[in-house]
């Protein structure tokens, strides 16, 4: 047993996997828009197994869904393990630490401390956008919590929420100097793991993790970097130009069109998911993936094959 | 300065409804400068509803006036025996003047012809831009001068998100205009100033109280009172 391992702070399955020093895998899964709770369960079916844990989105681009609390909980029951995702801006300071006490007493140990995105490109757009706190004063609120038992407000608390915290980080977003400092601002924070932007660019992705090397902040926190696979060209045309802080070179979404769209795209996208996976594990301080397969979950176990990551670790 | 818009001509109209005496109540301060409410804009106002009457063949006396400021009770004396003869004022002040207004002349109906929208800067003529959001708290010692709260679309105090891209937030206006990154303003000038430091220092939870999130202010300069 490594010394880490001695020294859990939430116990979790993937706090586990990185602390032992094994290359980790997340997924993700986006809640339905309805009621209709069985498709986390289905979801969560595709993924047991193939990932150490998987990110449950709360209300992602700002559209509403099942909550990421209770969708987080039954991904779980069903065998797969919560990064419950949390954002800014639907809730204030009382409502994110009354989330994070049931989360906890539900046995959800991952989070993930977010902004969210901006409530005018969802499907309410004349909502009040909360933003109470930011995404690096939710991590500190979290870190207070778990370790000194303290709320926000500073009052004790009997029993505290054991969690394992995670940010995320964009390494394409400008001010592009300022990426790395912000990363070392959410680790100072309390962030334990981040999972990156979804990678395209990688030449940009290297140069960000000089950047994050030459701070030191590989031996502080766990690196995952974001992957999605392209599903077709139409997908990775969308994503350069409508999806905010992404990076999505011509070259790519070429490679990709230069397929018959259908099987033979989603399978170029696939193979491209897993040359990517490949070549970011050699990048000196990544310590996982993230493979973000927006709708497209059943990508997941063949990129996680393919890419040499199975099986999973049994860490105990 | 307080920056206001007016409301669309058929629901100011709408407001006359079954009265047959309207003022329009302009306001010569802020609402005046940003073109909204003034004098011009109160006489303009009453005549396009004037116009529209005669148009639907209704009788509808419709005058105008304007405070120096209706915020302030002593300027609302000058315009009471005016406001005295009409069961209806529109007025074009702000949210402060209207509502000065109505309570001075209680139970009178006063409707807004306004939407208030802003603490805003004029940019260049006919442009205005948020700038302060009147917090209750200014971060703006910490962060070169340009403040996070309202400038900031999540009103971010601990740096930019990742949706910052060639100094525009990924945030659009209402009418698709660019907005400026804050964050990215606000780095720019921290390194002018030779003051980078000043981004990575962690900033806690706002304290929203001193906004309105602890109900209605009230300021009380209490060497100021009259003795």
């Amino acid at each position: 047993m490594s010394d880490d391992l001695l020294t859990l702070k939430a116990g979790s399955n993937l706090e586990k996997v990185l602390s032992a020093g094994k290359f980790a895998v997340t997924g993700e899964c986006g809640p339905p828009k309805n009621a209709d709770g069985r498709v986390i369960e289905e979801k969560a079916k595709i993924l047991r197994g193939y990932v150490d844990a998987v990110n449950v989105t709360d209300n992602q681009t700002a559209v509403v869904r099942i909550c990421s609390l209770v969708a987080a909980h039954t991904a779980q029951l069903n065998g797969v393990e919560a990064v419950m995702q949390m954002t800014c801006r639907d809730r204030n300071r009382l409502a994110m630490q009354a989330d994070i006490l049931g989360a906890a007493t539900l046995g959800v140990r991952n989070i993930l401390c977010l902004t969210g995105d901006h409530i005018s490109f969802g499907n309410h757009p004349e909502a009040k956008g909360v933003h109470d706190l930011d995404s690096v004063s939710l991590i500190r609120m979290y870190k207070d919590m778990r370790d000194e038992k303290r709320f926000q407000c500073g009052e004790e608390m009997d029993v505290a929420p054991a969690l394992y915290i995670g940010c995320a980080e964009n390494p394409f977003g400008d001010p592009l100097e300022l990426r790395a400092l912000r990363l070392k601002k959410k680790v100072e924070a309390g962030a334990d793991f981040v999972q990156t932007q979804c990678i395209f660019n990688v030449p940009r992705f290297k140069q960000w993790m000089e950047e994050v090397r030459a701070l030191g902040l590989h031996q502080e926190v766990k690196i995952l970097a974001g992957i999605t696979p392209i599903k077709s060209a139409g997908m990775a045309n969308y994503m350069k130009k409508s999806v905010p802080g992404m990076d999505v070179p011509q070259e790519i979404i070429d490679r990709i069109a230069a397929k018959d769209k259908g099987e033979r795209q989603q399978a170029e996208g696939k193979k491209l998911a897993v040359e990517m996976i490949k070549e970011l594990a050699e990048v000196e301080g990544v310590a996982g993936v993230h493979v973000m397969a927006v709708e497209w979950e059943s990508a997941i176990p063949e990129i996680v094959e393919a890419a040499g990551l199975m099986p999973r670790p049994a860490v105990t | 300065m307080i920056t206001a818009e007016r409301k669309p001509f058929d629901q100011i109209y709408a407001m006359t409804e079954g009265h047959d005496k309207v003022l329009v109540a302009g306001c010569d301060t802020c609402v005046a400068i940003c073109l909204t409410g003034g004098e011009k804009e109160a006489e303009i106002l009453a005549s396009e509803i004037s116009i529209k009457a005669k148009e639907e063949g209704r009788e509808l006396a419709v005058e105008h006036t304007a405070a120096i400021r209706q915020c302030e009770w002593e300027y609302l004396d000058m315009i009471a025996d005016k406001v005295g003869e009409f069961p209806l004022v529109l007025s074009m002040a702000c949210g402060i003047g209207i509502q000065s207004l109505a309570e001075k002349f209680a139970p009178k109906l006063v409707m807004p012809a306004v939407n208030t929208n802003m603490l805003g800067m004029p940019q260049e003529h006919a442009v205005w831009l948020e700038r302060c959001a009147a917090c209750g708290d200014c971060v703006i010692g910490l962060t070169a001068g340009i403040c996070p709260v309202v400038r900031c679309s999540k009103s971010l105090m601990n740096g930019p998100c990742g949706g910052s891209h060639a100094g525009l937030c990924e945030v659009v206006g209402p009418n698709g205009e660019e907005i400026e990154c804050a964050w990215a303003l606000i780095w720019e000038r921290l390194k002018a100033q030779g003051r980078e430091e000043l981004m990575f220092q962690y900033r806690p939870p706002k304290d929203w109280s001193k906004s309105s999130s602890g109900g209605p202010r009230k300021m009380v300069r209490e060497e100021a009172k009259p003795v």
